[in-house]
């Protein structure tokens, strides 16, 4: 009875120990805040609580939090499905076929330590400002993750389920479809959610962009020239809450529908 | 069902520069509905011998033909069946064992039908909805047994497919792969380096030796089926086969 009560205890003291440092933070915050009493540097708690209250409220003739946080998500959404579209078909294909990959390798290998901010300026030159150049940067970021975790997921599909396909008569597409992929899914999810989280930190930097005039990114830097240091603090706590609700989805899918991944052994 | 194994050899390149011969000049013909297992040391080159059967490997020279034409690759005609099963684990056993029938269009009724009636073969009426890693290693062999017997080959290469089981379970499989073998009438390939399992299991033992592999000797085992190991006259011709393999092959 003793230890059966003693384990959830143990595990409750536990998590409580992980609100400990956001806790304290917070309260130092507001003491600082109240100390340093100066809005521009180091706003109180509640006018920053009082922004991600009023979530539809106009800011700054802006839009809303909301509404801001749909635009980047709008943005980020099609950077990541253009890159998953040309990186999972790359990765299968560099993992499957040793001509493509001694094609594609050099490239990737060069163009990989690149951070995707870095394309900025070539994406303004090219592109214009726009949702072309944002997309083309978000695409960057995620693309490399994506395509990684996809040739790594085919290298590591078992040459035995391959064989197993080939003596049952499967055709090569089959054995694309029915061994590769499926085989593969585990870790070219895993890309996909590390291509996200990348993804979506490239959005916010992209909105910061000259020239633009909506999403998360631009309304932070806009307080910023407006001097409101409460919506700034609002929002990167929402690019944060997304960010953690997006990578926390992904898992939730992962431990759903990959589960045999850490069973298999 | 023929199959005739004509004078084969393989060797393996090293980066191009020294070749290792696996295999030397195999020559076997395998009769319809025959159980054969060869029996030899690791390393001798059994596995290779079995893959290049499958379509799997090339010959360096010589060539094994089915039904009078060359095998150049995987064919229908052949099942496998490997020591780590090899299941799909993302599918569940029904899905499993209707793979090879799905790659050929089968439609789903008839695969239904199908799955069901090898299921029963196999024991697993009961874990058609399971996942291969919720199975025991007995449970996943069988399941392997049957996905390989639902595209109805003639013959079932089975390389040491009991080798990572328990010896209960080794023997309970054993059991049930002849009465499998004599109800569907299929022509076995069964390799192993258990005497034991050999001497219980097959019709013919071909052994082979050390590296290069070669056919040491041939042996036919008469004994009534089902065998029982405990008997003073299964003991015997295990001694035989011992003595056999002591004297000219050179191996224990």
């Amino acid at each position: 009875m003793t230890n059966q009560h003693a384990a959830p205890r143990a595990y409750n003291r536990r998590s409580l120990l992980k609100f400990l440092l956001p806790v304290a933070i917070i309260v130092g915050w507001e003491l600082l805040a109240i100390w340093l009493d100066n809005p521009f540097i180091l706003p109180r708690l509640e006018s920053v609580v009082a922004v991600l209250l009023t979530p539809t409220a106009d800011i700054l003739g802006n839009g809303s939090l909301i509404t801001n946080a749909a635009t980047s998500l709008e943005r980020v959404l099609t950077g990541f499905l253009v890159a998953a579209a040309i990186a999972i078909p790359l990765g299968i294909s560099m993992g499957r076929y040793g001509t493509v990959h001694e094609i594609f390798d050099s490239l990737m290998q060069l163009l990989r330590p690149i951070p995707p901010l870095a394309w900025v300026p070539l994406a303004l030159a090219w592109f214009k400002i726009g949702l072309v150049s944002m997309v083309f940067i978000i695409g960057m970021g995620a693309f490399f993750p994506i395509l990684l975790n996809t040739l790594d997921g085919v290298k590591g599909v078992k040459k035995n389920w391959i064989e197993t396909a080939e003596i049952l008569g499967a055709k090569e597409r089959q054995i694309l479809s029915r061994v590769i992929l499926p085989g593969a899914a585990p870790t070219i999810w895993t890309g996909l959610r590390v291509g996200f989280g990348i993804a979506w930190m490239c959005v916010v930097a992209a909105e910061m962009m000259p020239g633009t005039n909506s999403g998360l990114g631009y309304l932070i830097i806009s307080a910023y020239n407006w001097g409101q240091v409460p919506v700034i603090i609002a929002g990167m706590i929402v690019i944060g809450i997304i960010g953690i609700g997006f990578d926390y989805l992904f898992k939730a899918i992962d431990r759903h529908s990959f589960s045999w991944r850490e069973l298999e052994r | 069902m023929t199959l005739s194994i004509e004078h084969l050899t393989k060797e393996f390149g090293k980066n191009g520069q020294e070749m290792v011969q696996a295999l030397a000049d195999i020559s076997l013909e395998i009769r319809d509905t025959e159980f054969v297992c060869v029996l030899g040391p690791s390393g001798c080159g059994k596995t290779t011998l079995l893959r290049i059967i499958a379509g799997l490997e090339r010959p360096t020279s010589g060539r094994v033909q089915i039904d009078g034409t060359v095998i150049e690759g995987p064919n229908q005609k052949l099942g496998m069946i490997f020591q780590d099963y090899s299941l799909y684990p993302w599918r569940t056993v029904n899905e499993n064992i209707a793979f090879g029938l799905e790659l050929h269009g089968v439609p789903k009724e008839k695969r239904h039908r199908v799955v069901q009636n090898y299921l029963a073969l196999a024991g697993l009426s009961d874990f058609g909805n399971s996942y291969p890693h919720e199975l025991s290693g007995g449970m996943r062999q069988r399941v392997a047994v049957v996905r390989a017997l639902a595209v109805e080959p003639s013959v079932l290469l089975m390389d040491e497919p009991f080798g990572a089981l328990d010896a209960q379970t080794r023997n309970m499989l054993q059991r049930e792969l002849l009465e499998i073998w004599e109800k569907t009438k299929k022509t076995i390939i069964f390799v192993t380096h258990s005497v034991d399992e050999a001497v219980y299991l097959a019709d013919r033992i071909v052994v082979l030796s050390r590296r290069p592999g070669h056919i040491c000797e041939v042996i036919p085992i008469d004994q009534q089926r089902p065998r029982d190991r405990t008997s003073f006259e299964f003991a015997r011709v295990r001694r035989h086969v011992l003595d056999l393999i002591n004297q000219k092959c050179s191996f224990p």
